[in-house]
């Protein structure tokens, strides 16, 4: 087992080998459009062990956290849980900050849901 | 001083790879009595058997241990070739070092070691080992089918056949079970009525057949080939011997919005009715939930309507109480609750109905006389959503953990036939993998696809969202193109989980019958013995058992029919003799014993004892009836003054045991 | 795989196991090559209601550093009741073996069905674990009893009397 994989499996505490490759998670992902690697994908190459192919994705910044995944997925695989593990690893990298605090104002849309705007505070580290 | 002869089985490589077979012949050889100790690649072949069977002729062996597989797997092979050697068969003790030792463990040494531990074990236990003589006992020759379904049926009629009496005796007030409510049957698309419907009236005409309707099984006790089962009859409030089934009280009664269960609550009926055309016994029934006269005394249209006078408001339940050598489960099964799918909005919309709801508004006897109609607007439907997979292959929090089996096939047949009756529908079914094995089952699936033009997509449901003008929106993935789907539906199916009855629990725990995690009953063997329980003379029959097709079913009530048959066809049943015994000088009488005896074997008689004075004393002593104790050993430990042992399993043989493998 | 400690000591284990739903689950372990420690033997008795009590003192007095007691689930018995007996048997017993200062965890009562496979190869993982950390029954195994006995020159202490 590769490094990476290894930490996202730990951080995220799922079970990847789980996924009966459903894509329910993907059915039911309100940010579906916004993505490139969709959630069921996200789980599919954390598995294969391509985690580098997703640090570098748009799609960690797009997921709302909104666990509808985790609460519709018929195997337990929480795929949230592992979209946020990656975009952890991405951001404890050297320079891996996705934004700088005083980016935030202009990049505000007033129609940005609350649910957004409070997840997205999570990505930015100190 | 016993003569043992130790065996030691190579299994292949299955025991040889792990433990060395040779190592533990030697040790084994050496320990005290043993006179021969060999090894054999397979010692439950014709060449091993007559190893054995030479072995006990030429050095006059007094017991035999081998070490081999399970004692549950060859325990009786081993003992009919010693029987057959002229050796008593319970001087036959088994070490498992198969299962339980090579199997488990991947260090040779350890394993090895063990191996010789539990051959040890079993030289010890055989050194007190003592012959024993099974006794016999009688076969009632009849038996008892628990449910009136297609599986119930099928064992009822080859049991009645071979001539033996069977009662059948099924909670509903006619029997069919789930597939009389079918509509069609894959993968040849028979009119499902009209090919159990012959069956249905052959199990009435027959007249081996005794057809207990509306009944439950109660209690249950005896042992195999000597059940005694009491049956509840509930009361129908309807004389079954008078009711001609003519149903005139069914259109008179006053009570009329009562859920149709027949029609899964689509549409009402009666609170007397029966419940549909081609009932059997086609006897009404008194719903006594609704019925005006039960409840407040006042009505009573049905009894002044009916000529045969078979009305009967005082009619309570009554008790049946019958003997039968072997009882049959049939209890098959029920779909599982889908309204704790949120997502899917089963509760929210009535355009959300599950495959049996399906396929019900698709029969000629159905709510909307098999025009497929909404059932929120009675509209026809053009766009109809399948969904698979609805609470199966789970983890067990989320739903079933295992496949149900038949939904990729009736959904297939639920498409094809919606194409082919309303070509200007579009039917999209979303699947997770079509699982087609069986006879010209994925060629079925192929032409739902191919020449009925159904949209097969790989990828699940994800959301479906009631909308105000009346349509659902099925949001889905499809994962061969990577892209969210939306679809307006007019009907969204629910290829929901099928679980066993909710009553096979407690009737397992009235036969003493094992289920498994999921509440199926468990079969003897999941390969080898299919159609019986690990209880001798308890058989299973159809969907109670595992998820099956109708095909499956009747070949498994067959084969469970055939089983019975054998069963019922032996006069004399030759019993366990590992049974219990009192040691008459020991015991005092306690009752303790008996006090927890479940199976009352044992009596109490007075004896006369002579004292060592010479005068005689009675004394009240227990006594086991060696044909009903079934060898628990619940007595053994009861005892106070140590006079109740059990044979094949005593006191000094499993002391025996500890010994040796403390040592 | 014995669970050992860093001193080598390998903990001895005795399971009876009912005929009906436990033996048949360590098979099925067997079966589907769970395994668990090679210290865990089992005896096999009809049902768990055979298990005196006093087969659990003879081991201990044996030498046996734990002993576990697996039947078939409550109301599952083969024989309709006997794990009731077993369950208030072994209470008794366990709240003896209490007074005399035998540790609790040297003791277990499982039940396991014989659709429980994996269940019975973690109850013997977790219980070989527990006993090894617990260390050797010292309180309950006769000396007499040991097969070394002699040669190392041990003697009863506490005055004559048969081993039992």
């Amino acid at each position: 087992m590769n490094d990476l994989k290894d930490r996202v499996l730990r951080m995220s505490g799922s079970a990847v080998v789980k996924c009966m490759r459903c894509g329910k998670c993907s059915a039911t992902c309100p940010s579906y459009d916004e993505m490139e690697y969709h959630p069921h994908e996200f789980v599919y190459i954390v598995e294969r062990g391509d985690v580098e192919k997703l640090l570098s994705s748009e799609s960690l910044y797009k997921c709302l956290t909104c666990f509808a995944c985790v609460e519709r997925c018929p195997r337990g695989v929480e795929p949230a849980k592992v979209v946020e593990a990656v975009r952890l690893v991405a951001e404890r990298q050297q320079g891996g900050n996705r934004l700088k605090p005083d980016e935030i104002p202009a990049l505000c849309d007033p129609d940005l849901p609350g649910q957004a705007i409070a997840t997205a505070f999570r990505k930015y580290a100190k | 001083m016993q003569k043992i002869g130790v065996f030691v089985c190579h299994c292949g490589t299955n025991i040889a790879a792990t433990v060395d077979v040779k190592a533990v012949a030697e040790a084994l050889g050496r320990e005290p009595s043993v006179v021969v100790s060999q090894d054999y690649t397979y010692m439950c072949s014709e060449s091993g058997q007559n190893l054995i069977k030479d072995s006990i002729r030429d050095y006059g062996l007094t017991g035999v241990v081998i070490c081999s597989c399970s004692p549950r797997m060859h325990e009786n092979t081993f003992r009919k070739a010693a029987a057959q050697a002229g050796l008593n068969p319970y001087m036959v003790e088994i070490a498992n070092i198969r299962e339980q030792c090579s199997w488990i463990h991947k260090d040779k040494a350890e394993a090895t070691e063990k191996a010789i531990i539990l051959g040890r074990a079993a030289i010890a236990k055989v050194q007190l080992n003592t012959p024993l003589i099974a006794g016999e006992s009688s076969v009632t020759k009849r038996a008892l089918v628990i449910g009136g379904g297609i599986a119930g049926i099928q064992t009822a009629l080859d049991i009645a056949e071979a001539g033996f009496p069977v009662d059948i005796v099924e909670q509903k007030p006619t029997i069919g079970g789930k597939m009389a409510q079918l509509d069609k049957t894959f993968p040849t698309l028979d009119c499902s009525a009209c090919i159990l419907t012959p069956k249905m009236v052959e199990c009435a005409q027959n007249e081996n057949i005794r057809i207990l309707s509306y009944s439950e099984v109660e209690s249950v006790s005896g042992f195999v080939g000597n059940f005694t089962v009491k049956i509840r009859r509930k009361a129908r409030y309807v004389d079954e011997t008078k009711c001609t089934g003519c149903g005139l009280c069914t259109e008179k009664c006053p009570v009329k919005k009562v859920p149709n269960e027949f029609n899964l609550g689509m549409d009402n009926r009666r609170a007397i009715y029966i419940p549909f055309a081609q009932a059997v016994p086609k006897i009404a029934v008194i719903d006594a939930d609704y019925c005006n006269m039960l409840k407040n005394g006042k009505c009573g249209v049905c009894s002044k309507v009916c000529t045969a006078g078979a009305v009967d408001y005082k009619q309570t339940d009554t008790f049946v109480e019958e003997k039968y050598g072997a009882i049959v489960a049939a209890t098959g099964y029920e779909i599982s609750d889908v309204s704790r799918y949120d997502e899917y909005a089963y509760s929210q919309s009535k355009d959300v109905i599950t495959s049996l709801e399906f396929e019900r508004l698709t029969n000629a006897a159905g709510p909307t006389g098999g025009t497929l109609l909404r059932p929120s607007d009675g509209k026809h439907p053009h766009t109809i959503v399948f969904i698979q997979c609805v609470g199966s292959r789970c983890t067990p929090e989320k739903g079933k953990p295992y496949c149900s089996k038949i939904c990729c096939m009736y959904t297939a047949k639920h498409a094809m036939l919606t194409r082919e009756k309303y070509p200007d529908t579009d039917v999209y079914v979303f699947y997770i993998d079509v699982r087609t094995p069986g006879k010209n089952f994925d060629e079925f699936y192929r032409r739902a696809v191919e020449e009925f033009g159904v949209h097969y997509i790989k990828g699940a449901v994800g959301k479906v969202a009631p909308r105000a003008d009346g349509t659902l929106e099925v949001q889905a993935s499809d994962l061969i193109m990577n892209e969210q789907l939306h679809i307006s539906a007019d009907l969204v199916v629910l290829a929901a989980a099928i679980e066993p009855s909710k009553s096979a629990r407690s009737l397992a725990t009235l036969l003493t019958a094992s289920m498994d995690t999921n509440d199926f009953f468990t079969e003897a063997h999941p390969k080898l013995r299919p159609v019986e329980s690990p209880t001798a003379g308890v058989f299973l029959s159809g969907m109670c058992q595992g998820p099956k097709d109708i095909p499956e079913t009747v070949s498994q009530a067959s084969a469970c029919a055939a089983k019975v048959i054998g069963l019922l066809s032996k006069n004399k049943l030759t019993g366990n003799p590992c049974v219990a015994h009192s040691d008459e000088l020991m015991c005092n009488g306690c009752s303790n014993c008996a006090n927890v005896c479940p199976y009352g074997a044992i009596t109490y008689s007075d004896k006369e004892f002579r004292m060592p004075d010479r005068t005689t004393k009675t004394r009240r002593v227990a006594w086991v009836n060696p044909a009903v104790c079934q060898g628990c050993g619940a007595c053994t430990v009861a005892c106070p003054s140590g006079a109740m042992d059990l044979s094949g399993f005593s006191n000094s043989q499993i002391m025996a045991e500890v010994d040796a493998i403390c040592k | 795989m014995q669970v050992k400690e860093a001193t080598g000591f390998v903990p001895t284990i005795v399971a009876f196991c009912c005929n009906w739903c436990s033996y048949a689950g360590a098979d099925l372990s067997g079966t589907n090559r769970l395994s668990y420690p090679a210290n865990v033997k089992i005896i096999r008795v009809p049902c768990s209601c055979r298990v005196n009590p006093i087969f659990f003192l003879r081991a201990f007095q044996r030498g046996a550093d734990g002993v576990i007691l697996c039947g078939c689930h409550p109301g599952d018995c083969h024989y309709t009741t006997g794990n009731y007996y077993t369950r208030r048997r072994m209470t008794l017993l366990f709240s003896m073996l209490d007074y005399l200062g035998i540790e609790r965890n040297r003791t277990r009562v499982e039940w396991v069905s014989a659709a429980e496979g994996q269940k019975f190869a973690e109850t013997m993982r977790s219980f070989a674990e527990e006993i090894a950390a617990l260390g050797p029954n010292r309180r309950l195994a006769d000396l007499r009893c040991r097969k070394d006995a002699e040669e190392a020159g041990i003697t009863d202490e506490r005055g004559s009397g048969d081993a039992v």
